[in-house]
C-alpha cells in the first residue's frame, strides 16, 4: 500500500493522464476540462446573454458528469489515499517561496497563505485567487482549450494550433512567477 | 451505464491529479522556475504515449467500444486567439496554480478557497462569451 499512499511518480501519473485521454475517445467523447465551464454557464442562463453561450448544454452534459468524478476523486485522494499529503519540493524553491512569505513551503500540499480558510477574511487573497480564476476561464475559452484539451489532447494529435497555446501557457506563467510575483506577495 | 463510465473516468483522473501532485499550487510554481523534472515529467511523458497512440488510432482506423468510427477533429487554423488566449490562460494557471481539471479535485480535496477561483473561472468564461466578438481571432 506504501506506493499508492506515497506521491505517485510522474512516469506512473503521465501514462495514467494518457489512458484516460484514451479512455474517453474510446467511449466517443475527449479529454478536455474547461469546456464544461461554459456548459453551467449556459445552465445558468448566459445563453440568454450571448450567443456564444448558445448551445444544447444537454449535449455536453457528459463533462459534467466527468467533473463530479473529479470532485469525488479529489476526495478519495486526499483523504483515504495520501498518509501526508506534504509536496517534496526543491530545495531552491523552498527558499524562494520562503523569501516570498510562503513560510509553509515545503510541509503542504497546497500553500496556506492562499488556501486556508483565513483567505476568507483577506481581502488581497480574494481578489488574488478570483483574478486567477478569470484569467484561467477567459484565457481557456480565448484560446480554445486548457492544458488537458491543448497540452495533451492538441498535442497528442501535433496540433499547430496547440502548439501555440501551450507557448502562450509557458509565456503567461513565466511572466507571472518571474515578474510578477514580487510585486504581488 | 454511459453515465457510469463518464463517472468513473472523472473519479480516476481526480485521483490521478491529485496524487500526481499536478493539483498542487506548489509544483505549478516550481515547474515555472524550472526547479523540477515533475511536471514536465508528467506532461512528455503522457505526450508521448499520446502521440503514438493516436497515430495508431488513426493507422489502423480503430474503433469506439461500442464500434463506432473514432473521429479526432483537428483545430481550427489561427494564430492570435491561441497565443492571447494561452497567455492570459498561463497567468492565470501560474498565479491561481490551478487548470480547470484540479480545481475540481481541489474542491472534492476540501481547500474551500480554489471555490473562488472556480467563481472566476465561471465568470471569465461568461466575460469572453460577451465580447468574443470584438476579440481579434
Amino acid at each position: 500500500m506504501e506506493f499508492i499512499l506515497d506521491p505517485w511518480p510522474w512516469y506512473v501519473s503521465g501514462p495514467l493522464i494518457a489512458l484516460i485521454m484514451f479512455l474517453l475517445i474510446f467511449i466517443g467523447k475527449r479529454f478536455g476540462m474547461s469546456s464544461n465551464l461554459s456548459t453551467i454557464c449556459t445552465m445558468c442562463g448566459a445563453d440568454k446573454k450571448a450567443e456564444f453561450f448558445d448551445i444544447n448544454w444537454r449535449e455536453s452534459a457528459w463533462n459534467l458528469v466527468v467533473v463530479v468524478g473529479a470532485v469525488i476523486g479529489g476526495f478519495v485522494g486526499a483523504y483515504l489515499l495520501s498518509d501526508d499529503p506534504a509536496v517534496i519540493l526543491n530545495p531552491a524553491t523552498v527558499q524562494d517561496l520562503q523569501d516570498l512569505g510562503f513560510a509553509s513551503a515545503g510541509n503542504e500540499y497546497m500553500p496556506s497563505k492562499l488556501f486556508s480558510n483565513e483567505v476568507f477574511s483577506d481581502f488581497k487573497s480574494l481578489v488574488i485567487l478570483m483574478l486567477g480564476g478569470i484569467f484561467i476561464g477567459f484565457g481557456a475559452r480565448y484560446a480554445g482549450g486548457c492544458t488537458s484539451g491543448h497540452a495533451i489532447s492538441g498535442l497528442s494529435n501535433l496540433q499547430l494550433p496547440s502548439l501555440i497555446a501551450v507557448i502562450g501557457f509557458f509565456i503567461g506563467g513565466l511572466f507571472m512567477v518571474h515578474v510578477l510575483f514580487p510585486f504581488i506577495f | 451505464m454511459r453515465v457510469l463510465s463518464y463517472l468513473f473516468i472523472g473519479i480516476f483522473f481526480g485521483i490521478v491529479m491529485f496524487k500526481s501532485e499536478a493539483a498542487s499550487w506548489f509544483r505549478i510554481y516550481e515547474m515555472f522556475k524550472f526547479q523540477s523534472f515533475h511536471m514536465y515529467g508528467i506532461i512528455g511523458s503522457a505526450l508521448v504515449i499520446g502521440i503514438v497512440g493516436i497515430q495508431l488510432i488513426k493507422r489502423k482506423k480503430l474503433k469506439t467500444f461500442f464500434g463506432d468510427p473514432i473521429y479526432i477533429i483537428p483545430k481550427d487554423r489561427g494564430f492570435k486567439r491561441y497565443m492571447y488566449g494561452g497567455i492570459i490562460f498561463g497567468l492565470g494557471w501560474a498565479l491561481a496554480g490551478a487548470c480547470p481539471g484540479p480545481i475540481y479535485t481541489l474542491i472534492g480535496a476540501g481547500y474551500l478557497p480554489i471555490l473562488v477561483v472556480f467563481a472566476g473561472a465561471l465568470l471569465g468564461t461568461f466575460i469572453y462569451g460577451l465580447i468574443k466578438k470584438h476579440l481579434p481571432h
